[in-house]
């Protein structure tokens, strides 16, 4: 299986799809999309034949403003048909611009609000625990959702219940609605904040496949977070960590450019 | 009526697993047995009412059936936007178990003080909104509860409330709650929660100057069994609500609704609390005198429009 070119139909599907709305939050998507090639098509056990297999894995897009790329990701391992993504953000169109558990196979939550993925995945990795399930949970939030203060809620209290079957993956891209992350509040020093709130905590580079896949494999007493460095626009060269693509999509010359750089 | 609660869902938690709780360090002396005998299916989850609702909704993703109880301001507007997204919009099956109703916690102050809770949680979509009057209405829809899809709030009182129903058995999640009916009476008088001790004295008052009046329990605020609405209205001259709640958007603002879009014109008025905050130091009756929410008064204002 070939992650690379997998990653890339998912990125074409997100240009795509964000060109024919004028939806925004292209770059967000971009962001996610490698994190979400190797989560999809490596490490969780799910069916897309069986959305709702009792064992599954489960997966929650708290940045549920990045929804095209989960959209493209289920639509690329068969949940649905990819004619489905057409109608994204659109009048009539079956997919709204955050994400609705209602509008497709394969969404677990509905999201949007930022702030809720982590809770509601510690709810589903305590539930997995006193069914006996070994399934895993886990759950992407952007750099620039730690502002939220539920987020830190969650953090404080899933290492108090040992929640070993839970992941938090950062989507660490340094870009949010205003500015930049660490200007607009400075996370940094996450890794030493995240250590002292008793999570397991790896850093890579979040385009890496070899990385990711190794940080989602490891194994580990405690709640893990994965602090993944990406680049907010990644694969399309005129989108990657500029800003102004936080709330921007491509009109036709720069969806054939983007296109083209992703064939 | 939260002992009645927690009472009866220890009792059902017995037979069904999928009973869990979720405090947000609030409970004390009231939650231990349920802690006691199912450990697992208990959380605290610290002062973080956000995280509470959302992991409540997560397990709910997962099967689970979960109460997650605290004082109304705390586990309701707290966490609105939770609610909204994890609880009402996914449509889990999360009850929300609020004590506290109206000026319970009088002397505590406005942040204890729950007046705008019914009209909060009715503005919802998916949301059922239950505020009973009385122990027996707590034990049946607690037991209704666990099957029910979807979310509930529960609006509880915090007091020793006395048992006004006629029967358990007759008690429904949406259904109107007679307490007494009387063919011959011109007047329905319909209250809901901690307002079931003004209702009964209301109600006795008015028999001493002649009138009777039909007593009817709008535990159910949402959905509400505008079949028995529709009933009083072809058959009564008077209607009166009454209620420890914020006089709009609670049970008042809910029958003159649907009063406006009616064929009917009764003599109606809503006995509420007025619309602002308590800045009384005081008991529960302190400051219903001082918001002139007292039988005395009620009663006054009702002869006036007889």
């Amino acid at each position: 299986m070939n992650l690379e070119l997998i990653a890339k139909e998912i990125r074409k599907s997100i240009v795509k799809m964000n060109a024919k709305s004028y939806a925004s939050h292209s770059g967000t998507a971009l962001s996610v999309v490698d994190i979400l090639t190797v989560l999809y098509f490596k490490i969780m056990n799910i069916d897309s034949a069986n959305p709702s297999l009792k064992n599954r894995d489960r997966f929650i897009l708290s940045k549920g403003h990045g929804s095209s790329a989960l959209y493209a990701t289920l639509a690329e391992k068969d949940f649905f048909d990819k004619s489905l993504l057409e109608g994204f953000y659109i009048d009539g169109g079956e997919l709204p611009g955050h994400l609705d558990k209602e509008a497709a196979p394969g969404v677990e939550v509905s999201s949007g609000s930022l702030g809720h993925g982590l809770s509601l995945g510690i709810g589903m990795a305590i539930a997995n625990k006193i069914d006996n399930n070994d399934s895993n949970v886990y759950v992407v939030c952007g750099d620039g959702e730690l502002n939220e203060g539920s987020v830190w809620e969650a953090i404080m209290f899933a290492p108090h219940k040992h929640l070993d079957n839970l992941t938090l993956i950062i989507d660490y891209n340094k870009l949010q609605g205003y500015g930049r992350t660490n200007e607009v509040i400075n996370l940094e020093p996450l890794k030493d904040k995240l250590l002292s709130f008793n999570w397991d905590v790896i850093e890579i580079d979040g385009h890496n496949f070899s990385e990711i896949e190794s940080a989602l494999l490891k194994n580990s007493k405690q709640p893990k977070a994965i602090i993944a460095h990406t680049i907010k626009g990644k694969g399309v060269s005129y989108m990657e960590n500029k800003f102004e693509w936080h709330y921007k999509s491509p009109n036709e010359e720069q969806l054939n450019i983007a296109l083209n750089e992703l064939l | 009526m939260r002992n009645t609660f927690v009472k009866t869902l220890v009792k059902l938690a017995e037979t069904d697993s999928r009973i869990f709780v979720i405090t947000p360090d609030l409970g004390f002396s009231v939650l231990e047995e349920f802690e006691e005998k199912y450990p697992d299916r208990f959380l605290n989850v610290g002062i973080a009412e956000a995280n509470a609702v959302s992991i409540a909704a997560g397990l709910a993703l997962s099967g689970k059936i979960v109460y997650v109880y605290s004082i109304i301001p705390f586990v309701i507007m707290r966490p609105f936007e939770q609610i909204r997204v994890d609880v009402a919009y996914m449509n889990t099956n999360v009850r929300l178990v609020g004590v506290g109703a109206g000026v319970t916690y009088g002397p505590a102050g406005a942040t204890h003080h729950a007046i705008e809770d019914i009209a909060l949680m009715r503005a919802l979509p998916n949301m059922t909104v239950f505020a009973p009057s009385d122990p027996y209405e707590v034990e049946r829809i607690t037991e209704e509860s666990i099957n029910y899809q979807g979310p509930i709030y529960f609006r509880l009182p915090k007091k020793g409330e006395p048992i006004i129903s006629n029967s358990k058995n007759e008690i429904r999640l949406g259904k109107a709650n007679y307490i007494k009916k009387n063919i011959e009476s011109e007047i329905a008088i319909l209250f809901t929660s901690n307002a079931s001790d003004l209702a009964l004295d209301v109600e006795d008052k008015l028999l001493k100057e002649g009138y009777c009046s039909d007593l009817v329990s709008m535990h159910t605020i949402k959905p509400f069994d505008h079949a028995a609405l529709a009933e009083i209205l072809k058959t009564k001259k008077h209607i009166f609500t009454i209620e420890e709640h914020n006089v709009i958007g609670g049970l008042g603002s809910v029958v003159s609704e649907y009063i406006a879009e009616s064929i009917y014109n009764p003599v109606f008025k809503r006995f509420a609390l007025p619309d602002e905050y308590s800045h009384y130091v005081g008991s529960q009756s302190y400051i219903r005198d001082k918001f002139g929410l007292t039988a005395q008064n009620i009663t006054t204002t009702i002869l006036e429009l007889l």
